[in-house]
């Protein structure tokens, strides 16, 4: 772990001490990591000077993971301990997988909390474990190029993810050793990448085909301002099922039966693939295919490839009318298109995605590059080194959110295409007489029955003093992060009974998992979790007496008479003691304290600022043309 | 009770007088200048506390902001500051002529949906709607000119709480016709 540099209380950092935070664009097919240096966004290549890290992973027996390119070669011969495209089982319950079926040459067995876990010679792994060896690649990358620790990243998600998919992808993040700085939508690192909002204001359309995602986003751009107006996709629809069409269309012409073990299905994806890259650039090729000894010999056609594509690209057509739709808008009020994803490369999509926007797609970024490159320059941005106060990155909820109610029906809550950060909140009631007890399950979809929409999680409200069935009023409070991530409370107002229960995540890992999982892994083995907790107790309490120290020095004196200002003095020198005890909950009630006592200042802080920008702004401004 | 965040309602975080109509522009860009300030991306490096509080408050800021936004959740807004809150209801029984235009307009779409030329007819229809929308949008504003009319303002706004669900219901059927 990073520890982050402190200074004296009362006296700011070193104004030029620099710090890397990385971008990292963790793909289904490919991944790559990503840095700002001397003001420019590079991505970074490993020592055969390669950027692209093949997202596969491969588990030997007694074996540490191997991962990237050297996976990648054994990736037919040892299928089932060769995990590739880990991305599609991120956030997904046992259910989905089994759902995915003939395409996933894997075994599986359940977790706790329905997680599925990848069964391999070196032991069983969870989708989140098997992307943190990814991510650990990466940030060792980085850290050998750049001869630094380094422990903050960007890390960018289809915006189409829902909540568990995002929520496993920062908890991969935590188990690499990585602070997730920002969870980031690949759309609009692809935006950023661009600078489109350097143009005067327009809206783009943001076409991202990967390996196994599609997301179309529709932004408004202008002048470090990127508002997200609607999402929309479909994260099970990428470039690996156009390898697929093609690899059954060759076992059909070479007669291969159906019921092809793993390594032939490997065999023919990677075969598949190679024909689908070389017609990029060629309108025929060969294919040479091993079949049980003997050898098939065919060609592979553009008009072939084109046949078998289409029906995948029309999939994604609805999704972009709908999203034109969800942002009141027609395909005239386009400006441009942006392409972002290594499947746009193919011919018949950039064919079609003209004919559907009537103009031509903006491609000059490298579309496997373009992503990372975003994210870096919001890593570099969010870490003080750029103006941070001229970016403004407005991203929108993809999926509306809802609770269960009675009759197996959804409740939405909060819509999709919200803006975030967004809080709702709804009151709820019991519906027969002394319930003492609510069973909040949260949803995410736009169906109106239950078993349609995706389940999030579910908690208990309990201590619901028993009444008539209706008299109970449940406050269930919804906020979701910049970062698309939910938390819910429940609180019922006649008593004031707080939910005390934990959510229990329906297809994630439960803080204990994660516990149990960063003790298991070898950086900490040496480390005791209580010297752990202890010292990350700390380093929090650290940054609260710097943090206050700084605001202290800038409004402590206009914003908080003397008794205020003492006060919180008071609780500082407290903490500082505490903060030494061997104890990490002696240290988190110090911090508890403390926080409790310099919230009114906090508050008061922001709407200073608050007031400050409005006060650059003329009330006659505002005056309509011809009012009185 | 409408939130609030520090006591202050949506239009006085914008710095803006309290009334149904709005400067549209002047409006985005104040949300830009106090989203800018307030917004988390400006306190990742900050405490729990800083990013907690940025949090709640551009969540605070986000809502003000679509809520001033669209003329019937201001409308609707304005009317809950008044203690007058209309509820999503689009109830308006009170309202004869109402009550039987809202008949109409439900015939019309199921007919619609019926015919040969459903598309052609669904297009129509979301016309008049829109018209319809801009007629009791001007209703409206002169009954807040009248501070005391608030019955009058809360049907108006019930009315056209149901215009919007309809053209919403519209859209939906445009996309599967077309």
């Amino acid at each position: 772990m990073v520890l982050l540099q402190i200074s004296e209380p009362g006296q700011t950092p070193a104004p030029h001490a620099h710090r890397y935070a990385i971008g990292i664009d963790l793909g289904t097919t490919n991944s790559l990591v990503a840095v700002v240096r001397s003001g420019v966004a590079q991505t970074l290549p490993d020592d055969h000077a390669r950027h692209l890290l093949p997202s596969v992973v491969r588990y030997a027996a007694d074996a540490q993971p191997v991962v990237g390119e050297a996976a990648l070669v054994c990736a037919h011969e040892d299928p089932l301990n060769t995990i590739a495209s880990v991305k599609r089982l991120m956030g997904r319950g046992v259910d989905d997988v089994r759902r995915l079926g003939k395409t996933l040459p894997y075994e599986f067995s359940t977790g706790e909390s329905g997680m599925p876990r990848l069964r391999t010679a070196a032991g069983e792994y969870s989708p989140v474990e098997v992307s943190a060896e990814i991510l650990k690649v990466l940030k060792r990358r980085a850290e050998q190029t750049l001869d630094t620790a380094i422990g903050e990243a960007v890390v960018t998600v289809p915006a189409y993810f829902d909540e568990a998919q995002r929520q496993a992808t920062k908890d991969a993040a935590r188990l690499a050793g990585l602070n997730v700085l920002r969870l980031l939508n690949e759309p609009t690192a692809a935006a950023l990448a661009y600078g489109l909002d350097k143009n005067p204001e327009g809206i783009y359309a943001v076409y991202d085909l990967g390996g196994g995602t599609f997301d179309i986003s529709i932004l408004r751009l202008n002048r470090g301002v990127f508002e997200v107006m609607a999402t929309a996709g479909d994260s099970a629809l990428g470039g690996d099922d156009i390898d697929h069409a093609i690899a059954a269309w060759i076992m059909q012409q070479a007669g291969i039966a159906d019921d092809a073990d793993h390594r032939q299905l490997r065999r023919l994806l990677r075969d598949a693939r190679a024909a689908k890259e070389a017609l990029t650039d060629a309108t025929q090729t060969n294919l040479v295919i091993e079949n049980n000894g003997a050898t098939w010999k065919g060609t592979f056609s553009r008009a072939q490839l084109d046949a078998l594509s289409d029906p995948l690209i029309e999939k994604t057509l609805p999704s972009c009318r709908r999203v034109l739709r969800d942002a009141g808008l027609t395909i005239s009020d386009v400006l441009g298109v942006v392409l972002v994803g290594g499947s746009t490369r193919m011919l018949r999509v950039r064919e079609r995605v003209t004919t559907f926007f009537a103009r031509e797609p903006l491609a000059d970024i490298d579309p496997d590059k373009v992503v990372a490159v975003g994210a870096a320059l919001q890593a570099d941005a969010l870490i003080g080194n750029r103006g941070a106060e001229d970016m403004l990155l407005l991203d929108v909820i993809p999926l509306s959110l809802g609770l269960e109610i009675m009759g197996g029906m959804v409740e939405k809550i909060v819509p999709r295409n919200t803006t975030i950060p967004v809080a709702r909140a709804q009151e709820f009631t019991t519906y027969k007489d002394g319930q003492t007890a609510l069973l909040v399950h949260v949803v995410q979809g736009e169906r109106e029955l239950v078993v349609d929409c995706r389940s999030l999680a579910r908690f208990e409200l309990r201590g619901i003093p028993p009444m008539v069935a209706g008299a109970a009023r449940v406050r269930v409070a919804f906020q979701v992060d910049a970062d698309g991530l939910l938390s819910v409370s429940a609180r019922e107002q006649t008593t004031g009974t707080e939910s005390r229960v934990v959510v229990k995540p329906s297809y994630g890992l439960t803080d204990v998992e994660i516990e149990r999982m960063l003790r298991d892994s070898l950086e900490h083995a040496s480390e005791d979790v209580h010297a752990r907790q202890l010292r990350e107790a700390q380093v929090e309490a650290d940054q609260l007496l710097q943090a206050i120290a700084v605001a202290l020095a800038a409004d402590g004196k206009t914003l908080l008479s003397d008794p205020e200002r003492a006060a919180i003095g008071v609780e500082m020198t407290r903490l500082r003691e505490l903060r030494d005890s061997k104890d990490a909950r002696i240290v988190r009630e110090g911090i508890r304290v403390l926080d409790h006592a310099s919230q009114e200042f906090a508050q008061r802080r922001m709407d200073a600022g608050v007031k400050r920008v409005l006060a650059g702004h003329r009330v006659d401004e505002l005056k309509l043309p011809g009012a009185g | 009770m409408p939130p609030f965040v520090a006591d202050k309602n949506y239009f006085e975080l914008f710095g803006l007088p309290v009334t149904f109509d709005v400067n549209l522009t002047g409006l985005t860009e104040r949300y830009r200048s106090v989203a800018r300030e307030t917004h988390p991306d400006r306190f990742v490096s900050g405490s729990d506390q800083e990013r907690r509080l940025a949090m709640q408050m551009t969540a605070f800021v986000n809502e003000a902001f679509q809520t001033l936004k669209d003329p019937i959740a201001r409308a609707r807004y304005l009317l809950q500051l008044r203690g007058a809150d209309p509820g999503s209801d689009t109830d308006t029984a009170m309202d004869p002529a109402f009550l039987s235009e809202q008949i109409e307009l439900r015939e019309r779409l199921d007919e619609a949906c019926d015919a040969a030329d459903a598309k052609a007819r669904l297009g129509h229809l979301a016309d008049d709607v829109a018209q319809r929308t801009q007629e009791t949008t001007d209703a409206l504003r002169i009954q807040f000119m009248r501070a005391d009319q608030l019955d009058k303002a809360r049907g108006l706004v019930r009315e056209l709480q149901f215009l919007d669900k309809l053209r919403r219901q519209i859209g939906d059927l445009e996309e599967r016709f077309g």
